[in-house]
This record gives structure tokens, C-alpha cells and sequence, in this order.
């Protein structure tokens, strides 16, 4: 059952980290695309 | 756009419910195998790991192809998102394998008796290499023409993987073979449902992913104009 436990818990700890990852480096990129957006505007 | 968003909507639940379903079969509707027990359970998330992995490296081979054709930007995104899907649940393929192995034949890695484990996690190296072979590369097109042109030759060794319990004599149960499959008809439902419900994951994953690829790629656009308006170089 340990052995069981183990199998379940790498794959949903892997599925949910991948997750997170791509979650955050959205955020991350949708910031940074406002901030630029914001900046070209200061420029015009 | 708002259809883009919509359709990732639809597949962030399909694939949840799916998920949420395949769970309930696994461990409440297959019925428990007779000489291992509940270990046996792991052969279902384990097995659709490795087709998803598979799955992914074949739908880089495809992009990769279409990218040398037509050198559009799409399908190197597809193709780099591909590989990222396909590493981490390779990766999972090889773990969930590996503690597979300790529970059946009381060894974490039986390099001689299972020639899969050792062969997955060859595939594993080759396309771990192809990130570092992107990142090492200069230039975006020479990136993505060196990235379409590996991920083709790279490809070759996913039948060898996958036809080596075949080839060689090994522990590994076989699981297709021409007369069909070794399963009862409870596990042959729970098995063909976690293929199904993986692969809606995959789709889920490869289209977040690929929105990720755009957007990095709308960053650098702006950078660059920014850069163009401001009258310098960095």
C-alpha cells in the first residue's frame, strides 16, 4: 500500500507542480506584456 | 480569443471530471489482481504516463516536420510545448516504474531483467538535450530549425522503447499483443479510460502551454518596439 501511496503521490505532486509553473509563468508574462504595453504608451 | 479561452474552459473540466473518473475506476471499480495485489493499481497511471509521453514526442515530430515545411512560428511552439509535456510525464513513467519495481521484484532499478526502465530513461536524456540543445542556441529560426531537426531523429527511439519488452527478455509484462490484451474486462475498461482521460490532460496542458509561448513571444515583440521607440540598443 506504501508503495501505492508513493506512485499516486509522484504523479499528482508532478501534475501540480507542471501546473503551477505554466499558472505562474503566465501571470508573470501577462504582467510584463501590461507593464511594456503601459511603457509604449508613455512613449507616444 | 474569447473562443480560445473558452475552449481551455471546456478542457480544464473535461480533463478534470475525467481525471476525477479515472480515479473512482482505479481504485473502487477494477477489481484487485490475484498475484500482486493492490500494487497492480500503479500499471494504470503508470501505462498512460508512458503513452502520453510517447504521445507528445510523436506530436513533435509532427510539428517539427510542419515547422521545416513551413517554418511557421505555431509549430515550434507546439513542437517546444510538446516536449516540456512529454519530459514530465516520462518522468513520471520512469518514477511510478521504478517504485513498481521495488513493490513486484523487490529491486528500485533491475537493470538487467527490465531493459524498459533503462531504455525510457534513455528517451528521457535524449529530450532533456533538446531543451539544452534550444537553450544553447543562438537566434530564433536557427533554434527552431536545429529543435524541428532533432526532435525528428530523437523520435526514432520511441518504438525502439517501446518494442524493446518484445525484443529482449525482460520482467516487464506485455501488455498489447496480436491476440489482444492481457487484461480482464473491468481493467481492460479502467485501463482504455485513463488512455482517454490522460490524453484529454495532455491536450489541456499542450494548449496552456503553447498560450505560454505566445505570450512569451508577444513579450519579446513589444521589448523590441520599446527598444525601436526609445532609440537604443540593449
Amino acid at each position: 500500500m506504501t508503495y501505492l501511496f508513493a506512485a499516486y503521490a509522484v504523479f499528482w505532486g508532478l501534475t501540480f507542480a507542471y501546473v503551477f509553473t505554466i499558472a505562474s509563468r503566465q501571470k508573470r508574462l501577462e504582467n510584463e506584456i501590461k507593464d511594456l504595453r503601459q511603457s509604449i504608451q508613455g512613449e507616444e | 480569443m474569447v473562443q480560445d479561452s473558452r475552449i481551455a474552459a471546456l478542457l480544464n473540466w473535461l480533463s478534470g471530471l475525467s481525471m476525477i473518473a479515472a480515479l473512482y475506476l482505479v481504485f473502487l471499480y477494477a477489481p484487485t489482481e490475484a498475484t500482486m495485489g493492490d500494487v497492480q493499481r500503479i500499471f494504470y497511471f503508470h501505462v498512460s504516463s508512458a503513452w502520453v509521453g510517447f504521445f507528445a514526442f510523436f506530436v513533435t515530430l509532427i510539428a517539427g516536420i510542419a515547422h521545416l515545411r513551413a517554418g511557421s512560428r505555431d509549430s515550434d511552439v507546439v513542437a517546444l510545448s510538446s516536449v516540456e509535456i512529454g519530459i514530465t510525464f516520462t518522468a513520471m513513467a520512469v518514477i511510478t516504474g521504478s517504485i513498481w519495481a521495488k513493490a513486484t521484484w523487490n529491486a528500485w532499478w533491475p537493470w538487467q531483467q527490465e531493459p524498459r526502465l533503462v531504455l525510457i530513461t534513455i528517451l528521457l536524456l535524449l529530450y532533456l538535450a533538446y531543451l539544452m540543445l534550444r537553450a544553447f542556441i543562438e537566434g530564433e529560426e536557427r533554434k527552431a530549425r536545429f529543435a524541428a531537426v532533432y526532435g525528428i531523429v530523437a523520435f526514432a527511439s520511441v518504438p525502439f522503447t517501446f518494442m524493446s519488452v518484445r525484443w529482449w527478455q525482460s520482467l516487464h509484462p506485455v501488455i498489447f499483443e496480436r491476440e489482444g490484451m492481457n487484461l480482464s474486462p473491468a481493467m481492460l475498461t479502467t485501463f482504455l479510460f485513463c488512455l482517454v482521460a490522460f490524453t484529454l490532460l495532455y491536450f489541456t496542458l499542450l494548449l496552456h502551454r503553447s498560450r505560454l509561448g505566445r505570450l512569451a513571444d508577444e513579450a519579446e515583440g513589444l521589448k523590441e518596439e520599446l527598444r525601436f521607440r526609445e532609440g537604443g540598443s540593449v
